[in-house]
């Protein structure tokens, strides 16, 4: 059976500045953020038949195509999912240039989240199903429905705000060493942690990613080509989705066991491809819309065992020097939130060995993608 | 009881300052229904020899792949599995109340069937009605229905289930 391990690199990225509000449009950022990808990797725009991005991306794949000059595209998809589907555009892409569908492939997310509409203002849009059985109670935004999760593992297993505050501070330490990061300029105390104001009780302002204008592509060729290319070559040594059985999104309270989500499922899938395990990843970028997202990652990408997500937290294990650095670039918490797609060109960075906050002679690299939703995940190595 | 509109003062431009109502899908009907007539009532698969229950409704049983369901009804008594206290930025008619209570209750009768509500104080009470301090995971509460009132406030008359705690 054909393989996708180490079929494909990412040879490129891009992507524009990141502020609460930019005054171009998601169309030029997307433009920019790609067409930077593509210099990055020294491919001519016209190279380009594969194109992939979010359902929820609203530059379609014809604005771009047209707009940068690709050549005839013969690959494009779409990733459902909200921020679940980050890192599926990668793997759809070397799915497709692992089986000739297409030679040069780009992913792309471009957003106005920070200057735009919230999502969950939109009423008149809400879905038949599972709204019904939560809107209407005050369940209203991500914050709402991660919170009753988080509430829940705190409960079950003894997890406690220090815990998500270490997540929160670790990402807030590397966006301090990353220019480009929104929070650059600005460190996270405890004391700010603690005194700061509720979102969704268990939730403070800092368990939540940011509000962010911007946008970030990269550029997916296969092994051969890879190494012809202008930078060093990041290969895709394994990728995943995952959709559990009897999972139901967000509000994933309906199946025997609501704490173990999509990451289990793309976990498996994910270690099974691999030649390596947890142990030997070095850095890891993990989905932080929120912060208790990275204790539930942890246990179902292997880190640690069940229950044990928020305790991994503790002695700074998060952080450079610790027993896995993670999202080393600020991640959503405090770089930008653009449904995670900054993750994966951080990763890229780490295994490029130009990272702000380089751990030293990194050569593999987990990415994940928004976990509580139907979700996927890469495998890089240099 | 807040926002106690009638048929007759609906208008479109108070609809910003009401709770949202359920959109309801062809599978949620019949819970919506029975709400209605004060009855609690979960999705159960009616092939001889299932009879599994599910939540939220779909068209077929996941276990047994069968078309035919029936609803059966519950006994109301419940215990939260969790909870959250949203705070604004939040719905107009929500930050009116916040911060409130969602909850997430496993009934008593299934305790793999839950349902998102709130804790009031009494039927129709507004969801800022109990104290916070009185919500723990793992308490007793029963449901109870008001046509038109708490969670279902304003013109529609959609009648939502609502959760009261238990004495204990």
């Amino acid at each position: 059976m054909a393989t996708l391990k180490d079929a494909t690199a990412i040879v490129g990225t891009g992507q524009t500045p990141f502020a609460r509000q930019l005054p171009e449009s998601e169309k030029t950022l997307a433009c920019r953020a790609v067409l930077a990808a593509l210099d990055d990797a020294g491919i001519a725009p016209s190279e380009v038949d594969g194109l992939a991005s979010y359902t929820m991306e609203e530059t379609d794949e014809v604005e771009v195509a047209k707009s940068i000059g690709a050549g005839d595209i013969t690959f494009f998809s779409k990733v459902g999912y909200g921020g679940g589907g980050s890192c599926a555009t990668v793997a759809h892409l070397a799915a497709a240039i692992a089986t000739g569908q297409a030679s040069v492939g780009v992913a792309w997310r471009s957003r106005k989240r920070g200057s735009g509409p919230r999502p969950w203002k939109n009423t008149t849009a809400q879905l038949p199903t599972p709204a019904q059985w939560t809107r209407p109670f005050g369940l209203l935004r991500p914050a709402d429905e991660i919170g009753m999760l988080a509430r829940r593992y705190m409960h079950q297993y003894g997890a406690t705000r220090d815990h998500f505050f270490n997540v929160a501070l670790a990402c807030r330490n590397r966006a301090n060493q990353n220019p480009a990061a929104i929070m650059y300029e600005r460190p996270l105390t405890r004391d700010m942690y603690m005194n700061s104001r509720w979102i969704s009780d268990p939730l403070c302002l800092f368990d939540n990613c940011l509000e962010t204008d911007g946008a970030l592509a990269c550029v997916i060729v296969s092994a051969e080509r890879a190494r012809d290319c202008r930078r060093r070559p990041v290969y895709v040594h394994s990728a995943a989705q995952g959709l559990p059985a009897q999972h139901h999104g967000m509000v994933n309270y309906w199946n025997d066991d609501p704490l173990t989500g999509p990451a289990w499922t793309a976990a498996r899938q994910l270690w099974k491809q691999a030649d390596f395990g947890p142990d030997d990843v070095d850095v890891a970028q993990i989905y932080d819309a929120f912060t208790p997202l990275i204790p539930l990652s942890l246990e179902g990408y292997g880190f640690c065992g069940r229950g044990e997500g928020a305790a991994f937290t503790e002695g700074g294990a998060l952080e450079s020097g610790g027993r896995l650095p993670i999202n080393t670039g600020g991640g959503g918490l405090s770089e930008a939130y653009v449904h995670g797609f900054n993750l994966i060109t951080e990763g890229v960075k780490q295994l490029r060995g130009t990272s702000t906050a380089q751990v030293p002679d990194a050569a593999t690299c987990l990415v994940t993608a928004g976990e509580g939703v139907p979700t996927s995940a890469l495998l890089l190595r240099s | 009881m807040r926002d106690s509109h009638t048929e007759s003062d609906h208008h479109p431009d108070r609809d910003r300052d009401r709770l949202l109502v359920p959109v309801v899908d062809d599978d949620g009907a019949p819970f919506w229904e029975y709400a209605a007539q004060g009855e609690l009532r979960v999705q159960a698969c009616a092939a001889t020899g299932c009879g599994e229950l599910r939540f939220p409704p779909r068209p077929c049983c996941p276990h047994c792949q069968s078309f035919e369901s029936e609803w059966q009804r519950m006994s109301g008594k419940g215990r939260i599995w969790s909870y959250v206290m949203p705070h604004p930025p939040l719905l107009p008619a929500y930050a009116a109340q916040a911060p409130y209570n969602a909850v997430v209750v496993e009934l008593a009768d299934a305790p793999h069937i839950r349902l998102v509500g709130n804790v009031v104080a009494e039927p129709g009470a507004a969801l800022d009605s109990v104290d916070p301090a009185r919500l723990r995971i793992g308490a007793k509460v029963q449901a109870a229905f008001t046509k038109g009132a708490g969670a279902s406030a304003g013109a529609s008359g959609v009648t939502v289930p609502q959760w009261l705690l238990e004495r204990s």
